[in-house]
């Protein structure tokens, strides 16, 4: 059967193929809630092949950076997120546009679903001027609209999360604020403060833990006193969500969503979720856990293959129509890779430029007296 | 001999003692090569053998043998007890009563999370207490911009901590720096603040025989000349010393002989090396990765001004800095952003009015 048989076949598979179904996803564990998410999910072929589709497109891309880091064309930090998609991807598909979300750094995921595309993202890694930050930003500091990165210091977004959600509320426009961070930043003083705030003012702040049970190289049990990280809100209600299933992030987001929508307040999220990187790749990842356990999470419970095996064995979709998606997607990361590796570096009159907002250009001293340059709004 | 000693030591095990027994010829002492990492490594646990109440803490610091390998090997040699890995809390700086901590930072960037704690809880305390409390500290950990690390990984905090009363500040360049400077602040009884640099925790530098001993230390608040000359005065901390000296080697070429100074302590400030190298040479340039408001060029211009040096400078006191932006991320446009080599040698030029 030839390329192009193949091609007609899918094309007009469709008829063929279940609409939509049903599937059981994992009860989330609750604190302080008398309900929580549904335990069945909807998922129509249209969405699954979009999660698979972000998902996969997030795996490449991330891979892709991995490769290109190793030949020392992305440089400084690179926190990879592959194995974690299915928390971008879920999230993303309960929330609108104009919702808003902060992370933290392992943040490429979130910039691809918040709406950049991966030629961008990966122009930005290799420090381009076509990079979403005009290659000023690089890994950890990339934004978009309602995207507010991408922020190096652990913890420190929590706070500005909580401040978006005060934006909401006072703007009255009915969007929530997701706000990411990791079972790391967990033990950090100042999302305690963040969660009294949002508590007492009723904020609309998702406040999401991606539990990938290590910061850095620290495992869970000797960071935190506590590792029920859905709990650690004392008085906000949680959520313990499992982070591999695209469809209970979904559910889960959705139903935390609601919530603050209503104007319940806060609400906490902890996606048990895993990553197949080290911490970055300076970090090799098998100093503090094994080889097996990584194999294990890929052979077991991969975001992207329960995906497709769910839609696979509701006859939902064809084992050909994900590979053409596949290939799609590898033809999408390579001419993104031709891009961010032929892009020329941005100019240097850009050096200076951005360091004030609505301002007149001002002066800037450069290396020495003599070096005046130019910075404009 | 060298070739093969300077791959040993990389290896990370320690020949020194085995050396020092070696007889060599008369004449020169057997000096080492050793890293920077490697020296503060030597520091940390000469000093935690010296005296039990010293212990190290921080993240990564034990089982992953420090986010930047310095601590290698030290939590297998002494235990839980001695070197501990926290969770990410900055803010827990202990005020260990009796004690005597190093606290690691991954780096200075995250310092800030806690630097309420550094300067009012250590660095006030004695004087607040009249006496009655003294904080024996250290924070130690990488200062001021890697490579590729972006605008929250980058910031030199030299002059930050150097403003404050009641801390004491140091700045290492060479492995003999750091292993002397460090040994000094964790047996200074009051809060010192390390400023290590992560581009050299790999480099190696030659280690006198003095400096390989057990009891070596650089006293705090004492300069070091590293290069005679009499054209001109180049003063510097940390990465850019080498700087200063590459800078020095180009222009003996063309008869210009540059007296460099190795800071090494940040405060308190050794005025009195640079105000008689200035008094010999009328001219002086500083040179500092960290951003040029407010920073260590500017205090030591003002330092000068008022002192008896002022008298014999034939031109003004020049600043070689950081460009005043934060840091970005791009290769070209981050190599335009620190003090290359070219930009000092253009600096004494034009100090020098050639």
């Amino acid at each position: 059967l030839g390329l192009s048989g193949a091609r007609v076949v899918v094309s007009r598979s469709f008829a063929d193929f279940t609409p939509q179904a049903t599937f059981d996803i994992k009860k989330c564990d609750l604190h302080r809630l008398e309900e929580g998410p549904p335990v069945k999910a909807e998922l129509t072929r249209e969405q699954g092949l979009q999660y698979y589709r972000t998902m996969q497109t997030v795996r490449r891309m991330e891979l892709k950076a991995d490769q290109l880091y190793k030949q020392k064309i992305i440089r400084g930090f690179c926190h990879l997120y592959d194995g974690q998609e299915a928390c971008a991807a879920g999230i993303e598909a309960a929330i609108n546009p104009s919702d808003h979300l902060i992370t933290a750094y392992r943040a490429h995921g979130y910039t691809y679903t918040r709406g950049v595309s991966v030629k961008e993202i990966l122009a930005e890694l290799t420090g381009r001027r076509g990079g979403v930050a005009k290659g000023k930003g690089g890994s950890m500091h990339m934004y978009a609209p309602h995207f507010y990165g991408g922020n190096g210091i652990v913890g420190a977004q929590v706070p500005l999360g909580a401040g978006i959600a005060l934006a909401c509320q006072y703007q009255g426009n009915n969007q929530v604020c997701v706000t990411l961070y990791g079972d790391g930043a967990a033990n950090q003083g100042q999302l305690f403060e963040s969660y009294n705030m949002a508590a007492l003012w009723k904020l609309p702040c998702i406040f999401i833990c991606e539990n990938n049970k290590y910061g850095m190289g620290t495992s869970v049990e000797r960071a935190a006193a506590s590792t029920d990280y859905y709990k650690r809100g004392d008085f906000i209600p949680g959520l313990r969500v499992d982070g591999m299933d695209v469809l209970c992030v979904r559910e889960a987001t959705q139903f935390a969503a609601d919530h603050c929508r209503a104007g319940k307040g806060p609400i906490i999220m902890e996606l048990q979720t895993y990553r197949y990187h080290g911490h970055s790749m300076s970090d090799p990842g098998v100093s503090y856990r094994t080889r097996e356990e990584i194999q294990e999470v890929r052979s077991k419970s991969d975001p992207i293959s329960m995906l497709k095996e769910r839609m696979l064995s509701h006859n939902m979709a064809s084992v050909e129509e994900f590979k053409e998606i596949d290939i799609e997607i590898r033809k999408q990361v390579e001419e993104a890779t031709q891009f961010a590796t032929s892009d020329p570096e941005p100019p240097l009159e850009e050096l200076c430029n951005h360091i004030f907002s609505k301002n007149p250009p001002l002066e800037v001293r450069g290396t020495s007296p003599w070096s005046k340059l130019k910075s404009v709004s | 001999m060298a070739a093969s000693l300077r791959c040993f030591l990389r290896s990370g095990k320690n020949t020194v003692s085995a050396l020092q027994r070696r007889d060599f010829h008369r004449s020169a002492p057997a000096a080492v090569q050793m890293t920077v990492r490697d020296a503060l490594n030597q520091a940390m646990d000469e000093e935690l053998e010296r005296d039990e109440r010293v212990f190290l803490l921080g993240e990564e610091v034990a089982q992953y043998d420090g986010a930047y390998k310095v601590s290698r090997g030290l939590w297998k040699k002494y235990g839980d007890k001695r070197i501990i890995d926290t969770p990410i809390s900055e803010i827990n700086v202990l005020l260990q009563a009796g004690l005597r901590p190093i606290c690691e930072f991954m780096t200075f960037n995250f310092s800030m999370q806690a630097i309420d704690q550094i300067i009012n809880s250590a660095a006030k305390t004695y004087y607040m207490s009249a006496g009655l409390q003294s904080v024996p500290i250290v924070f130690r950990g990488p200062n001021g911009a890697s490579a590729g690390v972006a605008a929250q990984h980058s910031q030199c905090f030299a002059a930050w901590y150097g403003h404050c009363p009641g801390l004491k500040v140091v700045s290492p360049w060479n492995s003999e720096d750091a292993k002397g400077l460090l040994k000094s602040a964790i047996r200074d009884e009051n809060p010192v603040v390390v400023l290590e640099n992560e581009l050299l925790y790999g480099v190696p530098f030659e280690m006198s025989e003095e400096a390989q001993s057990k009891d070596f230390t650089i006293p705090i608040g004492k300069a070091k000349i590293e290069r005679q000359g009499n054209s001109i005065t180049l003063v510097a901390h940390s990465r850019y010393v080498g700087h200063c000296l590459d800078a020095a080697a180009v222009l003996a070429k063309e008869g210009i002989e540059c007296e460099v100074i190795n800071l090494r302590t940040i405060r308190p400030m050794d005025v009195e090396t640079i105000e008689t190298s200035v008094m010999k040479t009328n001219h002086l340039v500083t040179v500092e990765g960290g951003w040029p408001q407010f920073g260590i060029g500017a205090e030591i211009c003002a330092r000068i001004m008022e002192g008896p040096a002022f008298n014999y400078l034939d031109s003004p006191v020049t600043r070689v800095t950081g460009v005043d932006i934060p840091m970005p991320y791009a290769k070209i446009l981050e190599d335009h952003s620190l003090p290359q080599v070219k930009d000092i040698i253009f600096s004494v030029k034009k100090t020098l009015n050639i």
